[in-house]
């Protein structure tokens, strides 16, 4: 069985977070590509985002 | 097992909870007789508790409209000063395993549904649906409809009901659902169904003629009828997740017009709360912006549960009313689905391949993902004395979620540590 | 402003229907409102409550008749009721129903088959997302910057122990099995495998690659501290174990900037084992390969590619470029896009022994104190913190880099200017062109000499040869790498240098 790290190097399906256009552009290259829509978790506030990374 | 893993278990069994729920109407009663807590010179009301002094104008309006419907007073004047002074009580309906839509007022002799959950056990209450005393609307004509409700509409349905041996509405709900309801403001399917099923069985009770008519044309053009059952059938189908310890799963959500408030299964009793958002809508012919009060109501119990903006996919007739596009209230559908434990094996979306509706509203993947959940709702006027005025779509603010987040973590550490087999027993014994 | 109503017999719309087909009315230029109701008794009481009355049929209008009723400036009134049809048979438009995924956990439900996660939120989330993503076992490239060493460390040491890898924080580029990630050029496949945790290094070094006629089997970013003391090294190990383990690669090249000694030895060690042919360039260190270019000569040596040697620099160039420029003028500006190329033009310098200030300086060149003002020879990385804080990259705006351009132009100090272009996807659609309005206002007023070298293939949506030709159209003397470049600018410097040696000998 391949590990994942081959399967990357082999044929390689992408989950872009972020930047639109990083996803955008692998995908006019013809692979595969699903976006997450991402937002600051906690409407951005790093103290709950920290707590969030204990429970989830 | 890891604090996650033990939220995740916890969660599971919130989730495994509600989906077990097997809501039956049982009865039709006056508050007094069957709702705990239930006493003399006290009014419930919507959403997390207020006093009067930050009650917003249309409950204020609504418990004017209790206080001349239950003789505690002769005028509205009278009644205020009553209310403010203290010598009339206000308490949360979620106190008292009660719901109630908008102001959500319930006083003694104030008849509510009664909705046993079979599978459970227990039991859960709201009062009746109507568009003005509800509202705020205190006149002679909203109470005229209470003392309707309360004389004859009430005990008739009773009877039917006591006669039938129960209606289930789990069942009555899946139905509705395939027919474009979606359980909160479109129940016009489930009304239509409901009529129907206990139209012969009243025409056979022990009732007087001219209240059988009266009942028959009352549940026959009511278009909210099913709403006060929907409410009661999802708190009795939520209420079981309450208190199990881990559980992040959200066991209410409710509005009483100046805060939005959510509870959450292992903070059980506590209210986490942020100022009541303003509806996105339309309003009825004659009604201003500027008229519009703020998000109102315990009806998004149904929410709660997986129903109303969950499902409102299903339900594109809603979306005029509440503005927006079939393909944006399928996408909403699907959005939920981000933010909870599972889906629904009984409460299908026919416009989403018959795929189940998102159940178990998680804390953490609302605030991990900052999609929080739609609910559609009536808008009632700002000032007492008015009727509905508009619906539209409202989402809570996220802050109600990061306060319960922020509590939880601290209340983690204490029960965490505790050995598995002795949660365990207390996660049996939590209900 | 006037108020009328029409019913139309016998037809039952929903009410929620209705108040959507009152609203777009009311949307109506000149107005003001409009309702849509069934004529019910109670609905016609409360429109006539509000001024609606006596229009034909109205009072006599029941429950099953429609009545719209509007108020507003006349004509528009009565042109809404001409065509009151058209309100209800309004379509409303599709909107996207693709499905909106809110996680990395959800993508993966969707798609097990992910295997690469491509990260670039704000560095504050960044490793939130990466740890997310190596939960969910996919590998990471995280585009991301200013994420904390600790963090580094604990997502690579996670990584490891999955089979997995972290490429960044502060990754630009990969090739994964053809798949150009990030700012990426297009480049042949090939033979040659490489790890580089320099970002604008492996796309110049990959470019290189491919227009010497070869190409690269994959190309592994490792993140600009992969090898500092603090990490160890962790992904470049792992990229050359898989590099060693896969079939299309036969030449294994590495690239950074001089890790730390015990890390350098642990890098030589591995590769010291390698299966296949190895080749170390790190930039800085003093060691062969020293350049970019050198590095791209031995792996196309060890693939058994024969290339021919670029053109050379010659010396008739290098006579033009002085004749130009006046005796007042001696100092070098680069002005740099890519971080490593700016690193690459120091150790050029410095080898040769002429001490250049940049706001990223290599270890023993002076720290420009201001980043925004150049003093003497000065190498500007304008991809630096300082400057991309809240703002996109030079490689995608050129903005800044336009105007640091043209006041560098006025300094009359200044006799080379030298740039670098990067082509490639995400990066802007015409670099040259971008930078070319302020070069030729700089050339207008003053005789200075721009050098510059693009890093690109004849694949790139841009177009190497093209970028290249509109450069050189505006006098601009185009190198084939940013190593070349970098060394004529030196001649150039150097013999300026010289110049003004004699002209004080003379005036001696």
């Amino acid at each position: 069985m391949q590990t994942k790290l081959e399967e990357a190097l082999r044929k390689p399906v992408f989950v872009n977070v972020g930047v639109r256009s990083f996803g955008d552009s692998l995908r006019e290259a013809g692979y595969d590509v699903i976006d997450v829509d991402w937002k600051p978790p906690a409407g951005g506030d790093l103290r709950i985002a920290d707590l969030l990374d204990e429970l989830i | 097992m890891s604090l996650k893993e033990r939220i995740n278990t916890a969660n599971a069994e919130a989730f495994r909870r509600i989906t077990a729920a097997d809501p039956v109407l049982v009865d039709v009663a006056p508050a007094a007789e069957v709702i705990p807590g239930m006493r003399d010179r006290l009014i419930l009301h919507s959403g997390p508790p207020i006093t009067w002094d930050r009650m917003c104008g249309a409950q204020r309006g609504a418990a004017i409209g209790m206080c001349l419907f239950e003789g505690w007073a002769r005028t509205a004047e009278e009644a205020e000063r009553m209310l403010s002074s203290g010598e009339i009580a206000l308490e949360p309906n979620h106190q008292h395993r009660s719901v109630g839509p908008m102001a959500g007022t319930i006083t003694p002799n104030m008849w509510v549904w009664v909705v046993e959950n079979k599978a459970f056990g227990n039991v859960a209450y709201c009062r009746q649906v109507e568009s003005y005393q509800q509202f705020g609307d205190y006149s002679p004509r909203a109470l005229e409809a209470l003392a309707k409700w309360r004389d004859v509409w009430a005990p008739s349905l009773r009877a039917v009901i006591r006669k039938m041996g129960g209606i289930p509405l789990k069942q009555l709900v899946a139905r509705a659902l395939m027919m474009g309801d979606e359980m909160h403001n479109r129940v016009v399917a489930a009304s239509s169904i409901f009529a129907n099923a206990i139209a012969p069985v009243l025409v056979t009770c022990d009732v007087p003629k001219e209240h059988v008519v009266d009942t028959l044309y009352y549940i026959g053009n009511h278009p909210f009828l099913f709403l006060g059952l929907s409410m009661a059938a999802a708190k009795a189908a939520v209420d079981p997740a309450r208190g199990i310890e881990g559980s992040t799963v959200v066991t209410a959500m409710s509005r009483n017009g100046t805060d939005f408030g959510i509870q959450v299964s292992a903070l059980d009793g506590e209210w986490f709360t942020a100022p009541a958002p303003r509806v996105n809508g339309l309003l009825l012919p004659g009604s201003r912006e500027e008229d519009a009060g703020l998000d109102m109501g315990d009806s998004a119990i149904t929410e709660t549960v997986g129903w109303g903006g969950f499902v409102i996919g299903g339900a594109p007739g809603i979306l005029n009313f509440t503005g927006g596009t079939a393909e944006q209230a399928l996408a909403f559908s699907r959005e939920m689905h981000s933010i909870c434990v599972g889906t629904s094996p009984d409460y299908l979306i026919p416009a989403l391949n018959f795929q189940g509706t998102a159940v178990g509203i998680d804390i953490r993947k609302v605030v991990q993902t900052n999609v929080v959940p739609v609910i559609d709702t009536a808008i009632a006027h700002k000032e007492p004395g008015h009727g509905i005025i508009g619906g539209g779509i409202v989402r809570p603010p996220l802050e109600c979620f990061t306060k319960a987040l922020t509590r939880f973590r601290e209340r983690s550490d204490a029960w965490s540590e505790k050995p598995s087999s002795e949660r365990t027993d207390t996660l049996i014994r939590s209900f | 402003m006037v108020r009328k109503t029409v019913v139309r017999k016998n037809r039952y719309f929903d009410s929620v229907f209705l108040m959507q087909v009152a609203r777009r009315i009311a949307a109506q230029p000149g107005i003001s409102d409009a309702s849509a109701v069934l004529a019910t008794e109670a609905n016609r009481k409360s429109l006539t409550k509000i001024g609606y009355a006596g229009d034909a049929g109205f009072d006599t209008a029941g429950p099953n008749d429609l009545v719209v009723a509007v108020s507003g400036d006349e004509r528009a009134v009565d042109a809404v009721l001409a065509n009151v049809e058209q309100f209800f048979t309004h379509a409303t438009p599709i909107a996207d129903a693709q499905p909106q995924r809110h996680s990395i956990a959800e993508a993966v439900a969707a798609r097990p088959d992910a295997s690469v996660a491509v990260i670039s939120v704000p560095g504050e989330f960044a490793a939130r997302e990466a740890r997310a993503a190596l939960e969910q076992g996919l590998n990471v490239f995280l585009f991301s910057s200013n994420v904390a060493v600790e963090d580094e460390l604990a997502l690579k040491t996670d990584a490891r122990q999955r089979g997995l890898i972290v490429m960044g924080p502060d990754c630009g580029t990969s090739f994964l099995g053809g798949a150009g990630v990030g700012f990426a050029n297009a480049v042949r496949r090939g033979p040659i495998g490489i790890v580089a945790s320099a970002g604008t290094g492996m796309q110049e070094l990959a470019s290189l690659i491919h227009r010497a006629g070869s190409g690269i089997s994959h190309g592994i970013g490792t993140g600009a501290r992969d090898l500092s003391e603090g990490i160890g090294g962790i992904s470049t190990l792992t990229a050359i174990e898989v590099l060693e383990n896969d079939d299309a690669t036969t030449v294994i090249a590495v690239l950074s900037k001089p890790p730390a000694a015990h890390v350098a030895r642990v890098i030589e060690e591995r590769l010291a084992r390698c299966t296949k042919p190895t080749v170390l360039c790190l930039l800085g260190s003093g060691r062969k390969p020293a350049t970019i270019d050198e590095a791209a000569a031995l792996a196309l040596q060890a693939a058994g590619v024969s290339h021919p040697a670029p053109a050379r620099r010659s010396d008739e160039m290098l006579a033009r470029a002085l004749d130009q420029l006046s005796p007042e003028r001696r100092y070098i500006r680069g002005v740099f896009a890519g971080g490593t190329l700016c690193y690459q033009a120091q150790v050029i310098f410095r080898d040769a022994g002429i001490a250049v200030r940049s706001n990223e300086p290599l270890p023993g060149m002076a720290k420009l104190a201001n980043p925004d003002e150049s003093l003497e020879h000065s190498f500007i990385d304008m991809g630096a913190e300082e400057f991309v804080h809240g703002r996109p990259h030079p490689m995608i705006d050129a903005t800044l880099r336009r105007e640091r351009i043209e006041r560098e132009g006025a300094d009359r100090s200044v006799a080379v200017i030298l740039l670098d272009f990067v082509l490639g996807a995400i990066a802007s659609n015409d670099p040259a062109g971008d930078l070319l309005p302020s070069i030729r206002k700089v050339q207008q007023q003053s005789p200075i000499v721009f050098v510059a070298s693009v890093c690109g293939t004849d694949e790139d949506t841009q177009n190497f040869a093209a970028q290249t030709r509109a450069l050189e159209d505006a006098g601009v003397l185009v190198f084939a790498s940013a190593a070349e470049a970098a060394a004529f600018s030196l001649d150039v410097v150097r013999r300026l240098a010289e110049r003004k040696e004699l002209v004080h000998a003379d005036q001696a």
